[in-house]
């Protein structure tokens, strides 16, 4: 059931619950692609569990942006294959099962082992180079969990990772998965530089910096890949639904 | 083809236009020119259509060189340049417009006819100057081609500056978390940091007190008001995350986004709430004094 919410006067946030579900997840992709191009719609922002539908206000107004959402919402489910078979199988995947909570938020994690569970339609494979200049933080991070190094990379490279969404700058993933064990809370001190490719964990969470930026994130390796690219179609490397997997790098290799 | 080349760059100049939508789904926020009103208003008075490139300048501007004769327009804040502002200048082959430090706002626009003609990034020529997507700010030497895609004759006669940048108040809508909030924001004035830019301006006053809710990451709109733990309110601008996880008690109002645009540091501002209703009213206003130039 999507709750409408209007954020200012141009825009009208939907959510679709409180708790990071399998099933919200699907609503707020299939709704981001379906309002997609429409005249008078000029950005889409989603999240977890809501998307923000910035309008020009003078072109339309909330009421009719919730009208368009709700046909959007009531429409049989559409073409975007990476979410239609949980969204329509009718044993109905409710949700994700809650295996960790950080500061109060209930999240939730996919598991992959899951018969049921969220069908993606790619996994994408993202090399990382762990430890070293490359990942300053993962001896801290290994500390704070009372792990080894190796083991901390072991985790991290052997979960199977959500592309929830991708927000705060360009290409940046938000990355549910991260083993419960690994959660860590952000750097007091955010740092000035991030590096571009700079992989990371922020309290459950895990992502990627696809550029140079100030981030509070703690910073476990280093991976070559180009995240964002302007000049590329699409000119993000991840999307919305895809599922990623980290492999390590073996030392001394170029 | 016509060129301009920075003399001076002055202390942040870029290229802008009415910014990169469309995008925020992959993380990227529309950036654009900071006040929208002011870039719109130059680029009808030369002839232009109202998203074309022009130069947005920051706090002091720069010295700008045209190869050959142009059609310009300065609007926004009055930078010195000894030129009439909100009116189509003639500019001869090879003069020299020189702007200097701040007379007002923060901002000053130069529009040229024919536009700016840099490549776009994404559908906009707009720099987004924190990711560096689009371009950077420019630099001594720079040389910018003009373009040819001027669509009317250049307005005649001098206009008034609109009467809607005084940046004292700025009106806001009730935000998505405003039930978490008392009417603290409303209260007390706030003075505009020296840590504000094109991402989000930071203000410093009465510290609003946390709320115990707890928040999952959200999209963020242009204008939010959002409040950190420290109660120290910043709001969102052009340049802004597409997500955030503090809450917003309130959203500036779309016809307040040319004030938020031309906000220094240590200007002092008041919130005041308004109804949606009364914050497209005002909107509806101002885009009928921007007609009202043709």
């Amino acid at each position: 059931m999507a709750v409408f919410r209007a954020a200012s006067d141009r825009a009208l946030l939907v959510s679709f619950g409180e708790e990071v579900t399998a099933e919200a997840a699907a609503s707020v992709a299939r709704l981001t692609h379906s309002l997609e191009g429409l005249r008078g719609i000029l950005n889409l922002h989603p999240a977890y569990v809501s998307v923000l539908v910035e309008f020009d206000p003078r072109l339309r107004t909330h009421g009719e942006i919730e009208a368009q959402v709700r046909l959007c919402l009531n429409a049989p489910s559409g073409t975007d294959d990476r979410f239609s078979s949980s969204v329509s199988s009718d044993q109905g995947i409710s949700s994700y099962p809650v295996v960790a909570s950080y500061q109060g938020t209930a999240l939730a994690v996919p598991q992959p082992s899951d018969p049921k569970g969220f069908s993606p339609c790619r996994t994408v494979e993202i090399p990382v180079r762990y430890g070293g200049d490359f990942g300053p933080d993962l001896a801290d991070v290994a500390l704070r969990a009372g792990l080894s190094p190796e083991r901390v990379v072991e985790l991290h490279s052997s979960a199977l990772y959500l592309v929830h969404f991708l927000g705060f700058s360009p290409g940046f993933p938000y990355l549910g998965g991260l083993p419960p064990e690994l959660a860590t809370p952000r750097l007091e001190v955010p740092r000035k530089l991030a590096p571009a490719g700079s992989v990371a964990i922020g309290g459950s969470h895990a992502g990627i910096y696809p550029m140079d930026s100030p981030g509070g994130w703690r910073i476990l390796g280093r991976t070559p890949l180009r995240l964002f690219d302007d000049a590329a179609t699409p000119p993000a490397l991840l999307a919305m639904g895809d599922h990623v997997r980290f492999v390590p790098i073996p030392e001394g290799r170029p | 083809m016509n060129r301009i080349r920075m003399v001076e760059p002055g202390f942040q100049t870029t290229v802008q236009d009415l910014g990169r939508y469309g995008y925020a789904h992959l993380g990227v926020s529309a950036s654009g020119a900071a006040d929208a009103l002011a870039l719109r208003a130059a680029n009808l008075l030369v002839g232009n259509a109202e998203n074309a490139p022009a130069l947005e300048m920051t706090l002091t501007g720069g010295a700008f060189e045209f190869e050959s004769a142009a059609v310009i327009a300065l609007t926004g804040s009055d930078f010195g340049a000894g030129l009439p502002l909100w009116t189509a200048i003639d500019a001869a082959a090879g003069s020299l417009v020189r702007c200097g430090p701040t007379r007002e706002g923060a901002r000053c626009y130069l529009a040229v006819r024919g536009g700016i003609a840099v490549p776009k990034t994404l559908g906009s020529a707009s720099a987004h100057v924190l990711s560096g997507l689009g371009g950077r700010a420019l630099r001594r030497g720079d040389v910018l081609p003009i373009g040819e895609e001027a669509v009317r004759r250049p307005c005649s006669g001098v206009h008034a500056p609109p009467p809607y940048v005084r940046p004292a108040v700025l009106r806001a809508t009730a935000g998505p978390q405003a039930d978490w909030f008392a009417s603290e924001l409303y209260r007390a004035p706030y003075v505009v940091t020296e840590e504000s830019n094109r991402m989000g301006l930071r203000l410093h006053g009465p510290p609003i007190p946390s709320p115990a809710g707890h928040m999952l990451t959200e999209g963020v709109a242009l204008g939010a008001v959002q409040v950190p733990p420290g109660g120290q309110p910043i709001v969102l601008f052009v340049e802004h995350q597409t997500t955030g996880g503090y809450p917003k008690p309130a959203n500036v109002i779309s016809a307040d986004f040319c004030r938020l645009g031309q906000l220094r540091p240590r200007d002092e501002i008041r919130f005041e709430i308004v109804t949606l209703d009364g914050a497209l009213s005002l909107l509806r206003d101002q885009e009928q004094w921007l007609y009202s130039l043709l």
